[in-house]
């Protein structure tokens, strides 16, 4: 028995050791570059405090792309959110054909943002003002030519338009998450309220709402931090944009660390990344945790 | 009532055609034949089919300096298959060891090791590429799949610790009375049952492996070892190449996760939710 308690330790040991060197020490060794002086090809480990990170936020382009993410993770969140919400509110109607539906709303979900960043730049393409293409094509023959906008080339749109694909990739997902928790409500629930003469709006946003708030918690976290750390689909269908409004934080890392060679300005924008998907997830896991050792 | 009834059905096509409508554009674009091509007409059904963008897409033309994708998709199938077998062995058995063998601070392991899935790898690029350096697997396939294999390690073991902590202890128990030890059990009772969860796991890993683009972008700098998101990337970005070729090359890029999708969605279904930790 011993031995066979020695054995499973055995078993998960390498698992430890390898996420204790490729994630912690890794994120340890980030943060001490950070405070280096390692900013062109050549390794150099003299420690200069806290000048990158001054440095960083004094730099024209990482305010623009901390905006950009704001408004982004902002945005991309409250459309997912309410669009979830709806379709998997009216694909709890007893609709024909759900299932198809539910395949349809699924499979972005499964392509790579690559992908979706290369269809997009094409739907969004605005062609010229007498030439439109793509979807200002469309606006203007079904006659909603006031809509026609110059979309990511627009540097007042930018990132906006990116989460256009965004919403398109990643709103079926939530709406999986809510059909999910809908369909785990007893159905008692739903009958009670309608005998106390509840209309439909009211069960789902007195009732069901409440009930699905953990969904909720869960989507916002995990769209959250997708968001937060952009970058494929941004790399794919605009790069960081015409003066820098569709640029993020983790496209801003990679330029300056593995194109522009400052490596320890770049460790600089991954350690603020981290801070901000950290402030979100951390207290989400001991959250999560902690409820399911109740359970 | 009636109306109602209407209006939801209207919604719910109006965004079944939101959803296709790149479909439509990646499907129409990448069949019509060069001639055809041109931007003002892309929402218009081609005249004849041609598949002439997918033979340039996957081969290239070596005249005109263009990389074919075919190289990179092999590249990616070399990738994907042992990094998700591998990964889903692992996360096997890091479940069986965290529900039926739990040892002091395995409460801390877990989420230690969970909190490695959100992190964005950007926070730890810098030293990964010195280490590949180090250890001679910078630029290369084996490479990407040890990559894959270690930041997978937070999603399997958390899919597989859900899953196995639905197989009854009393079992566990009893087998331990009637003298299996540790290996003995996860062979004869815990692996036999693990079919779902490894189909989770691996179609999980599949997408999320094919799909990858960041580690393939820094750690793969070399054409010939590129993965194929990576490659079609820089198809994409170069100017010379007809969209039409982009668009074919988009639905090779998805068409692997794509057809898991359309014949194991259930599955893949199921690793969605259980990666927002609400349970598999």
């Amino acid at each position: 028995m011993q031995k066979d308690k020695l054995y499973s330790f055995l078993f998960i040991l390498p698992s430890i050791i390898l996420i204790a060197i490729f994630v912690y020490f890794f994120i340890f060794w980030t943060g001490f570059i950070s405070l280096t002086d390692w900013n062109d090809i050549f390794p150099s480990f003299n420690i200069v405090g806290l000048r990158n990170y001054i440095e960083l936020f004094q730099n024209f382009r990482f305010q623009i792309s901390m905006k950009n993410t704001l408004v982004f993770t902002a945005l991309f969140l409250v459309s997912s959110l309410i669009l979830g919400f709806l379709l998997a509110i009216f694909l709890d109607q007893k609709i024909r054909g759900e299932n198809i539906f539910r395949n349809i709303y699924l499979f972005p979900m499964a392509i790579s943002f690559v992908v979706t960043g290369v269809v997009w730049r094409w739907i969004l393409n605005p062609g010229t003002i007498n030439n439109p293409v793509g979807l200002n094509q469309i606006l203007d023959k079904i006659g909603l030519s006031f809509l026609k906008s110059g979309w990511y080339t627009d540097p007042k749109i930018g990132i906006k338009a990116v989460v256009i694909a965004a919403v398109w990739q990643m709103s079926g997902y939530v709406m999986a998450m809510y059909l999910a928790g809908i369909r785990g409500i007893p159905s008692e629930l739903f009958e009670a309220a309608q005998v106390d003469g509840a209309n439909m709006w009211q069960v789902y946003r007195y009732i069901v709402l409440p009930l699905l708030r953990p969904i909720t918690l869960g989507a916002i976290i995990i769209l959250g931090h997708i968001s937060l750390k952009i970058f494929d689909l941004v790399v794919a269908m605009t790069g960081s944009g015409a003066g820098f409004s569709c640029d993020v934080p983790a496209l801003f890392m990679y330029d300056t660390t593995f194109r522009g060679n400052h490596f320890a300005q770049g460790a600089s924008i991954a350690i603020i990344l981290l801070l901000m998907v950290g402030v979100l997830i951390i207290p989400y896991l001991r959250y999560s945790l902690k409820s399911e050792v109740k359970r | 009532m009636k109306i109602g009834r209407l209006l939801i059905y209207f919604f719910l096509i109006l965004f079944a055609i939101f959803y296709l409508t790149p479909i439509y554009v990646l499907l129409v674009t990448s069949l019509k034949s060069f001639v055809e091509v041109d931007l003002k007409t892309m929402w218009r059904l081609p005249k004849t089919i041609s598949i002439e963008s997918f033979i340039q897409a996957w081969k290239g033309d070596p005249k005109r300096g263009l990389r074919g994708l075919s190289q990179n998709f092999m590249n990616s199938v070399y990738l994907v298959i042992p990094a998700t077998i591998l990964s889903a062995f692992l996360g096997s058995m890091n479940g069986y060891v965290l529900t039926k063998w739990r040892f002091k601070g395995a409460d801390i392991i877990f989420p230690m090791l969970l909190f490695g899935m959100f992190i964005p790898y950007q926070s730890i690029l810098i030293p990964l590429v010195q280490v590949l350096q180090k250890i001679k697997l910078y630029s290369t396939i084996p490479g990407l799949i040890f990559v894959h294999i270690v930041y997978g390690i937070p999603i399997t073991t958390l899919i597989f610790r859900n899953y196995y902590s639905t197989i009854p202890s009393e079992l566990i128990e009893a087998a331990k009375i009637d003298g299996a030890d540790f290996v003995g059990i996860y062979r004869r009772i815990v692996l036999p049952v693990s079919m779902p969860a490894f189909a989770v796991v691996m179609i999980w890993q599949f997408t999320s492996i094919w799909n990858d683009f960041l580690f393939g972008l820094v750690v793969a700098p070399n054409p010939s070892v590129q993965p194929i998101t990576v490659a079609l990337n820089n198809l994409a970005g170069s100017y010379f190449v007809q969209w039409n070729i982009q668009m074919a090359g988009a639905l090779i890029t998805a068409l692997p996760p794509l057809i898991v999708y359309i014949f194991l969605g259930r599955y893949f279904m199921r690793g969605l939710l259980s990666g927002s930790l609400s349970g598999v």
